[in-house]
């Protein structure tokens, strides 16, 4: 189990790098970012094995990165396979931002998420949306890194 | 609670207004008026009865004591140190030694008294000019012991108000999310209290996260968020019985409720498909109606004071904007065109000014623009601030501010603050916890 997490950190580490670098050139890459985008795994936990539970956004954004998408369909394909499960997305904003718009935004990055995972096959009914806004943050740092971690939609079995 | 109602009996004697003392708060005041408060004479078997009923030594010295807190942190007023007193309560009362009072340059002399008069408090309060040499006010009124705070608060309002010429805020209350433990697991409570921190009570358990409580204008009837079974939605709770219900049947979250003006409807955004739209509840024949129609986020709702016009908060333009619209929603226009994001537009009670909360340059401010957007005028910056919420004579603001976490994530606060309109008298508000999301009611008394 250890072993087997090690490895997969390791690999996304690799995935991560090779991202990095193919964007260097156009955005300011700051160790755990690309652009403002969290790109860590520190506070991904894991639905299944190889199955990362949450994506990040940029500051205001609720559009979907390269590696959000993956880790999307990864999530799809194992909700194809486990057909009983139901989840809801959980939407978050950073502190940078006044708590009714951050409701708002954490709604529409669930949506976000939300709309990707049915593209690939999951029914709107296995599917509810909860936003929490500002109010629950992974990580209680007032600093760019901590306010990315913060901007996500977590992906958790609701049965 | 309808005992907390107080009658006011007496006006002893009318009086002309010409030629006496005046405060201008239209400036910053960088001069508050000296002010005596004498304590209010009390006879011993008053004193006593008070003493067996409200367990304080003194009620009379207790009520001046508010009286004098209150003209303190209204910037506006110097209150004198009682030390310097010559003359004794009962008497000053009766007839103020003003050369003794100008020598400690009081302008303003507060004198009175209270008596138990059948299980109740009678107070009369009387208002000097200490120069002109002559009463300006005298008044007098009876209530239930139990209100002696509020006794504090509307002797204060009409001393404002008779030296101002505006209404005072004293005898009001703050409703306000309380909040405890750690940042990434806040425990939030409504809670509310006297708008000097007394008297504060808390309304929710905490088992459940709220956010935004508003007051009714009109009423003790509060609306707010609750994610009560992790589904959030608006709900109304009337803070006299303690009963709450959900507001509409809304197939998602709905946020950012606050009352019309004839607090006869809610105005909140309802969240679905990752669009924000505003919608209102008339809270008599239940009839929900859609006021915004675009594919961005419309929240923050506020009323004009005559319910004509709504402000808004809407990313349509690609950021954070302030909006003006007809209560029909018709008429939609940006008003907000500075440099920086603007949310959380709240319209003055006077009507003549919204203010608002800014991100600029990774600052946050609380301002306040007039309603067409010219005479942007920012108040206070800092880290981090927002939610303003108005006195209801329309001269101060109430917010909250959080810290910066230090490196490891520690030394988060969450406070409530307010700022005159002048951009002066910037005072914390006490909370025996950490608070957020205030929100100012109506004179309790009128």
């Amino acid at each position: 189990m250890k072993l087997s997490k090690i490895l997969k950190n390791g690999f996304l580490i690799i995935v991560a790098c090779l991202a990095l670098s193919a964007c260097a050139t156009s955005k300011k890459t700051t160790g755990q970012m690309q652009g403002d985008v969290y790109t860590g795994t520190d506070t991904v936990e894991y639905l299944a094995s190889g199955v990362p539970d949450r994506v990040f956004f940029a500051t205001n954004e609720s559009v979907l990165t390269t590696a959000s998408r993956e880790t999307l369909r990864k999530q799809a394909a194992w909700l194809r396979k486990n057909s009983k499960i139901t989840i809801v997305l959980e939407g978050h904003a950073d502190e940078r931002g006044t708590r009714e718009y951050n409701l708002a935004l954490g709604e529409r990055r669930a949506n976000a998420t939300k709309d990707y995972l049915m593209t690939y096959g999951i029914s709107s009914d296995r599917i509810s949306v909860l936003s929490y806004g500002k109010e629950r943050p992974v990580d209680s740092g007032s600093n760019p890194l901590a306010w990315s971690k913060n901007r996500r939609s977590v992906t958790v079995k609701a049965n | 609670m309808k005992n907390i109602l107080i009658t006011l009996i007496i006006i002893l004697i009318p009086v002309k207004s010409f030629g006496l003392i005046e405060v201008d708060i239209t400036r910053g005041n960088l001069n508050p008026l000296p002010v005596a408060v004498s304590p209010l004479s009390i006879d011993e078997k008053s004193r006593q009865n008070f003493e067996n009923i409200l367990k304080k030594k003194n009620i009379g010295s207790e009520i001046s004591l508010i009286v004098e807190n209150n003209l303190r942190i209204s910037g506006l007023f110097n209150p004198l140190n009682k030390d310097a007193f010559l003359q004794e309560p009962d008497i000053a009362n009766l007839k103020p030694r003003f050369e003794d009072w100008n020598l400690i340059k009081a302008q303003a002399l507060i004198t009175g008294k209270v008596t138990y008069v059948e299980d109740k408090l009678r107070v009369e309060f009387r208002l000097w000019d200490v120069l002109a040499g002559k009463e300006m006010m005298a008044l007098a009124f009876t209530t239930v012991p139990n209100n002696w705070r509020r006794v504090g608060h509307i002797i204060t309002d009409k001393v404002y108000e008779r030296l101002t010429g505006e209404k005072g805020y004293f005898d009001t209350r703050i409703i306000y999310v309380a909040e405890e433990g750690p940042k990434t697991q806040r425990v939030k409570k409504l809670a509310i209290m006297d708008q000097d921190g007394a008297n504060n009570k808390f309304l929710t358990l905490g088992n459940e996260l709220v956010l935004t409580p508003r007051f009714n204008p009109t009423s003790q009837m509060v609306t707010y968020l609750s994610y009560f079974r992790n589904l959030p939605r608006v709900y109304l709770l009337d803070i006299e019985t303690g009963t709450q219900e959900v507001v509409g049947d809304f197939p998602g979250m709905t946020f950012a409720p606050r009352f019309s003006p004839d607090g006869k409807k809610i105005i909140m955004s309802f969240a679905k498909d990752g669009n924000s739209e505003i919608y209102t509840m008339d809270l008599e024949n239940r009839i929900v109606e859609k006021i915004t129609n675009h594919p961005s986020i419309d929240t923050s709702p506020s009323y004009s004071p005559d319910g004509k016009f709504i402000s808004f908060n809407s990313d349509r333009s690609g950021y954070q904007q302030i909006y003006v619209m007809k209560s029909d929603g018709s008429n939609v226009k940006r008003i907000s065109f500075g440099k920086g994001i603007y949310g959380t537009p709240v319209w003055s009670p006077r009507g003549d000014l919204i203010a608002f909360t800014k991100l600029h340059k990774g600052k946050f401010y609380i301002g306040v623009m007039r309603t067409d957007g010219s005479g942007e005028r920012l108040l206070t910056e800092n880290f981090y601030q927002e939610a303003p919420s108005w006195s209801p004579n329309g001269r101060v603001l109430i917010f909250y501010r959080e810290t910066k976490t230090d490196s490891k994530g520690k030394g988060f606060s969450a406070k409530l603050w307010s700022i005159d309109l002048t951009g002066y008298n910037e005072r914390q508000v006490p909370t025996p916890t950490d608070g957020s999301d205030p929100s100012w009611s109506s004179l309790l008394s009128n």
